[in-house]
């Protein structure tokens, strides 16, 4: 056995991740092809590299079934319910910066914070009978933000691709989604609501607070959170 | 936890015993499905619901939900063909989606007992609470009575527009939301950044982006049109804000509240008809030998966590153990029968009132758990 790390499998955030590892003198690596999810880890005894999708993360961190992991802040605190019982933030990593934030029609020039979005939506359902469509996969995040925030007549609905998309095609209202640089918004003619900041995420390691740790993964974990210089 | 748990026969038992005691009140024993169509909730309840109950899926039927409650089942029944009036006993399991903390039950015995009767409601409100008391007698609870009523009655008064105040009266239910709308339209608080310049445009669809989705530019114009009326209208005067907020603190034993409830009546004219159905439902009350007098009355009681009930509002709850849910609440809730009643052709809505009891919660109270 050993202590697991679980990294994302592909992408720039794989990149960036085994990046940031080396140059703190953990060397991860993909063994074999590019096309193999197994993984490699030089400059440190005792230390599993798993390659897991970056949406898979929380789900094992919370199973226990891995003890440390890279992945979104986003991505945990959706899927996670009271994330900061089951996960610990070791570091936050700096980069995979995204916004999650929502976004609605330019043409609605009347809406700029979440006070007109409520009110909009009490209009539009009293105009369409049915009740305004955000659409998003960040269904908790979202629900969460506009409870808070006494928005009402809302409904979300599931988008979990193109989400830009879905208001051209009149399958949704407004959407709640990821953005770094607001480039796709804006070529699909939405505006972000200037007080709608949901959440601010990038990759960050987490360490489960369920996974059992032998003595030996123990010592392994001081030895790499030494390494890493997080304490 | 789990083996702390009393034997579910037991509970099970007393949820039939409690449902027999509402049987010899008159009550036809009513039965629910467990799955009950997701729409008609959610369009009541709003997308909030779905923190707070399970949502499942078939290809037929769409969305349905396990029953977070009785009450939407039995009102739709009623209105399918029920006659007025009418009293309806039930006992069966909830289901209450749990995120936040794993020790509450996502499953529970719910026995309740409505009654939809018009002919006297102070009476029916006072006949429903003095039932429930009287099942929960032995178990030493505190309990605390309300009324949204005088709440709903003191917006309609306010001297201001009536787009203001249908837009208090949406978000009755969220005290956050009402108290910042109720700061803006008193003047207390600048209208949002960049309204006044957005009026004060000439064109001010001028950077606005092509015509997408299903909102149409009449539909923001119309919503413009709004604003500007909006921006004309004169704060709700001082007076009648501190007024409100003086109801809103209002709380006390029921015949002293009843005392400070007139005192502002006589400036807040628009609430003594609400006032004096307190005054009736407290003489309905005593007629049942609730002991009035001790009866905790709180004018804001319910407007968290009990939406569409807009009348008489009452819980029963441990008093030393805040973090255990109500034992036993209920109310009236006549504007959730004219929501339903909306899709129903019942407009109207019915008189409705009715509460319920947590059997599990009982047992587990007399078995000394939660001392």
């Amino acid at each position: 056995m050993g202590l697991k790390l679980g990294v994302p499998s592909k992408g720039r955030l794989m990149e960036k991740t085994f990046d940031w590892f080396g140059a703190r003198g953990v060397t991860l690596g993909r063994s074999g092809s590019d096309r193999e999810y197994a993984g490699r880890v030089e400059g440190i005894e005792g230390v599993e590299l798993v390659l897991l999708s970056a949406g898979e993360i929380p789900r094992e961190l919370h199973a226990g079934r891995i003890h440390l992991g890279v992945t979104g802040t986003d991505l945990v605190r959706e899927k996670l319910g009271q994330w900061d019982q089951q996960v610990e933030e070791l570091a936050e990593l700096g980069f995979g910066h995204a916004d999650l934030i929502i976004a609605v029609p330019q043409l609605w020039v009347d809406v700029e914070t979440l006070d007109d979005l409520d009110a909009a939506a009490a209009l539009f359902r009293r105009t369409h009978g049915f009740r305004l469509r955000i659409a998003t996969k960040y269904h908790r995040l979202v629900r969460d933000y506009l409870r808070s925030h006494g928005v009402a007549d809302y409904q979300l609905v599931d988008s979990q691709g193109a989400t830009e998309g879905t208001i051209k095609n009149e399958t949704a209202e407004a959407v709640a989604d990821i953005t770094s640089t607001g480039e796709t918004l804006r070529a699909n003619h939405l505006k972000i609501l200037s007080d709608a900041l949901v959440l601010k995420s990038q990759a960050t390691l987490f360490r489960s607070r369920r996974a059992a740790l032998s003595a030996e993964e123990r010592a392994t974990l001081a030895e790499l959170i030494e390494r890493l210089d997080l304490d | 936890m789990p083996n702390r748990t009393p034997d579910r026969a037991r509970v099970k038992n007393r949820a039939a015993l409690l449902r027999a005691g509402f049987e010899a009140a008159g009550a036809a024993v009513v039965e629910a499905p467990v799955l009950v169509s997701a729409e008609a909730l959610l369009d009541l309840y709003g997308e909030d619901l779905r923190a707070r109950a399970y949502t499942t899926f078939d290809a037929l039927r769409g969305e349905q939900m396990l029953r977070p409650d009785f009450t939407v089942p039995v009102v739709q029944m009623h209105m399918a063909g029920g006659a007025e009036p009418a009293r309806y006993t039930y006992a069966g399991e909830v289901f209450r989606r749990q995120e936040e903390d794993e020790a509450r039950a996502n499953e529970y015995l719910q026995v309740g007992f409505e009654i939809f009767d018009g002919s006297d409601p102070e009476a029916a409100d006072a006949e429903v609470f003095a039932r429930l008391q009287h099942a929960v007698a032995p178990l030493g609870l505190k309990a605390t009575t309300g009324d949204i009523g005088i709440l709903m009655a003191a917006v309609a008064g306010l001297d201001t527009t009536e787009a203001r105040k249908n837009a208090l009266r949406r978000h009755i239910w969220r005290p956050a939301r009402f108290k910042q709308l109720l700061d803006r339209y008193a003047g207390r608080t600048p209208q949002p950044a960049g309204r006044a310049a957005l009026l004060a445009q000439s064109d001010p669809f001028a950077c606005a982006g092509p015509e997408i989705g299903l909102r149409s530019r009449a539909e923001v114009a119309a919503r413009l049109d709004a604003l500007r009326a909006d921006a004309a209208a004169a704060p709700i005067p001082a007076a009648e804000v501190e007024l409100l907020e003086a109801i809103l603190k209002v709380r006390e034993t029921l015949p002293f509240a009843l005392e400070q409830l007139r005192d502002i009546a006589v400036d807040l004219r628009s609430i003594s008809g609400a006032v004096e159905r307190v005054a009736r439902r407290s003489e309905a009350l005593a007629a049942r030998g609730v002991d009035v007098e001790a009866l905790e009355f709180e004018a804001a009681y319910g407007r968290t966590h009990m939406e569409y009930y807009d009348g008489f509002v009452f819980g029963f709850v441990v008093e030393r153990r805040p973090d255990l849910p109500a034992v036993a609440s209920g109310g009236r809730y006549d504007a959730l029968t004219r929501e339903l009643g909306r899709a129903a052709g019942k407009p109207e809505g019915i008189p409705a009132v009715g509460g319920i009891l947590r059997p599990g919660l009982m047992v587990e109270l007399e078995d000394g758990l939660w001392a």
